[in-house]
């Protein structure tokens, strides 16, 4: 037996310290980590709730397992951008990148499939 | 409060102090390290909760695969061992955020905890069994829409990590 509110409780203070990394951090890796931090927040929630319900899917686990592959998809992705970012930049301050689009003139700059 | 309150709380307190430290600290790299401290002791939260498979996925994946992946890209951006005074923005901007931040767990816990009040629930822990059955059974479309998803990310980092070079 074990009460619901804990684990709910817990949710809640980690989707708060997830959002305040996100609003408040400069470097592009921390704002990832708090956005890591709000994931977990939110399949923590999933599966305490498939513990009340007692889910004959086992919805909120396998959904559990479902947003942490996503979340891995989306670091992969996240930290491409930003190493990305890095060798455009030389730094990954998200205060001082105000443009992130490439420049219309130009065009990339692709290493495969032969001349562009 | 059981025993498994009483387990449950001690590791919440381990995974709130952790995940406060990790967007507060002012050294880069100890963020990552207090990262992982919180997605370890979730996963000792989700053993509490009887997800055992949900755990093991927690352990191998989140914490051997994402984090290792955030450190990896931390050596790649060159960052500063040893505290670093510009990591966050002002202290105004810090300030909205942390009242920002309050306001939404605030309203996430009351949410949530008066929707429950003080119900408990008895775990059963699900054996791997009965989760693969679900999970190749009634979830198996999502599943194979997720193998897709890996793959586009894959072919999205690659694109990505190959422009940004000079052609030789």
């Amino acid at each position: 037996m074990i009460h619901l509110a804990f684990p709910l409780a817990l949710a809640a203070v980690l989707a708060g310290a997830g959002i305040y990394g996100i609003l408040v951090r400069r470097n592009a890796v921390l704002v990832l980590i708090g956005s890591e931090l709000l994931l977990n927040a939110a399949n923590l929630v999933i599966v305490t709730f498939d513990l009340a319900y007692r889910d004959r899917l086992h919805g909120g686990q396998v959904l559990a397992i479902f947003v942490v592959t996503i979340a891995a998809a989306e670091v992969t992705v996240a930290l491409a951008v930003v190493l990305l970012l890095f060798r455009r930049r030389g730094d990954i301050d998200l205060r001082a990148a105000r443009e992130l689009a490439e420049e219309r003139d130009q065009p990339s700059q692709r290493t495969f499939g032969g001349p562009a | 409060m059981t025993t498994r309150d009483v387990l449950f709380l001690g590791l919440s307190v381990i995974a709130a102090a952790s995940a406060i430290l990790a967007v507060t600290t002012k050294q880069l790299v100890h963020a990552a390290l207090w990262l992982v401290t919180t997605l370890g002791a979730l996963a000792g939260c989700y053993l509490i909760l009887g997800a055992e498979v949900v755990a093991l996925v927690q352990v191998l994946v989140y914490v051997g695969a994402v984090v290792v992946l955030v450190i990896f890209a931390l050596m790649l951006t060159r960052a500063p061992i040893g505290r670093s005074p510009d990591l966050d923005h002002s202290w105004g901007h810090r300030l909205a955020g942390a009242v920002a931040a309050i306001a939404a767990a605030g309203l996430l816990g009351t949410v949530l905890v008066t929707a429950v009040g003080w119900q408990s629930a008895p775990v059963h822990s699900s054996p791997p069994a009965a989760l693969a059955a679900s999970l190749f059974g009634a979830w198996v479309l999502p599943f194979e829409v997720l193998s897709l998803l890996l793959l586009a990310a894959l072919v999205a980092a690659l694109v990505l990590t190959s422009q940004g070079r000079e052609p030789e």
